[in-house]
């Protein structure tokens, strides 16, 4: 881990980028619903993603709202660590809500 | 080979027309990008475009073809009005029909357009003729989407690299040659105005120049003053690309005569 102190090498000055930067894309199908990731694009600024985004994702009447966000703004967890966060989530049967008699009026609970 | 159609132009017509043949022409360059496009992702936006175009145009084909077998023993359709015309019989805009050029003159014409045909629908809403007025209501909400798309292009690409900005220059430089057909004005468009079919062309010269100007002070991009050359693709006298467009449009109309798949 950095301190700080020490700034990062300056060694490769970043290369003008030879593509658009990748975005993904989040597509509300019906008022109320929620926005669903469908996808990713790639678009040179904010406004020309929500554009595409409407342009591809949205040419069959999918959706009456979209979001994007830069790909490389999410942060997520590593594929490494997928025993470690979940797996012991296997034998907590105890989490779900599945061991309360339910009153028969709250039956469709 | 099919033979060609000859329709009966009353001036109705002919201003159905000038604005169907317009978004048929400028549908048919923009197809070429199919698979061409700077970027799947624009290229899909192209094609839209297209298809869009090709959508109002088929509304307004359909449209003029009842109305000039008004009385008569035959209606044209909308494939035979879009196909089986000579050239000479087609009214668009000669800007329409120029080659689809590189991207950046294919934003700027598309731009150009949208506005013109975005101010002619806007107005259309209240045309005399009901099922004009409902095809306006209808293409003016993808109008105004190709003019953003468009707008927001021409602004990207004259201020992107000196490359992009001197393609842009370049574009306009050329199109601009093409303006005055779009708000000329003759008996056709007196005539839509007596009816109330639709606007005259020139009634909408002030709306497009301010609409185009917001576009290219934010692109920093300064128009040519007009010039006296009049194109006359809505007389009916087209560029020499006509000619080609057409055979490859026709083709397969004429050699499989009402085709359908």
């Amino acid at each position: 881990m950095s301190d700080g102190s020490s700034t990062p090498s300056p060694a490769a000055p970043p290369a003008a980028p030879s593509e658009w930067p990748l975005w993904e894309v989040f597509v509300r199908t019906r008022a109320g619903l929620d926005h669903k990731h469908c996808g990713s694009l790639h678009a040179a600024d904010a406004q020309l993603a929500i554009q595409l985004a409407r342009d591809v994702y949205t040419r069959r009447q999918e959706g009456c709202s979209v979001w994007v966000v830069r790909s490389d703004q999410i942060v997520a967890s590593d594929p490494a660590d997928k025993a470690m966060y979940f797996d012991p989530m296997e034998d907590k049967v105890y989490r779900h809500p599945s061991f309360y008699k339910l009153p028969a009026e709250v039956d469709q609970m | 080979m099919t033979a060609s159609i000859a329709p009966n132009f009353t001036p109705d017509v002919q201003y159905l027309l000038r604005i169907a043949d317009t978004a048929l022409i400028l549908s048919q360059r923009l197809g070429e990008w199919c698979g061409h496009g700077p970027a799947l992702e624009e290229d899909i936006a192209l094609t839209n475009t297209a298809l869009d175009l090709l959508g109002q145009t088929r509304g307004l084909l359909t449209r003029a073809g009842q109305i000039e077998g008004r009385g008569r023993e035959r209606v044209f359709d909308e494939d035979q009005l879009a196909f089986l015309r000579d050239e000479r019989d087609y009214r668009n805009l000669t800007i329409a029909e120029l080659p689809r050029g590189d991207f950046a003159f294919t934003v700027l014409r598309n731009l150009m357009l949208a506005t013109w045909l975005k101010l002619h629908w806007d107005r259309l809403q209240a045309s005399s003729d009901a099922e004009v007025a409902a095809i306006a209501g209808k293409a003016v909400k993808e109008a105004r989407y190709h003019q953003q798309h468009a707008a927001d292009w021409v602004v990207r690409l004259a201020d992107g690299t000196a490359e992009s900005r001197r393609r842009m220059h370049a574009a306009l430089t050329e199109l601009w040659r093409y303006v005055p057909e779009m708000f000329a004005t003759d008996e056709v468009d007196a005539a839509a105005v007596a009816s109330g079919l639709g606007p005259a062309r020139s009634a909408l010269r002030e709306a497009w120049s301010a609409e185009m100007a917001a576009v290219c002070d934010a692109a920093q991009l300064a128009p040519p003053p007009p010039g006296p050359w009049v194109s006359t693709g809505t007389l009916g006298v087209h560029s020499e690309h006509m000619g080609l467009l057409l055979a490859e449009m026709q083709h397969l109309q004429r050699s499989f005569p009402g085709g359908a798949w």
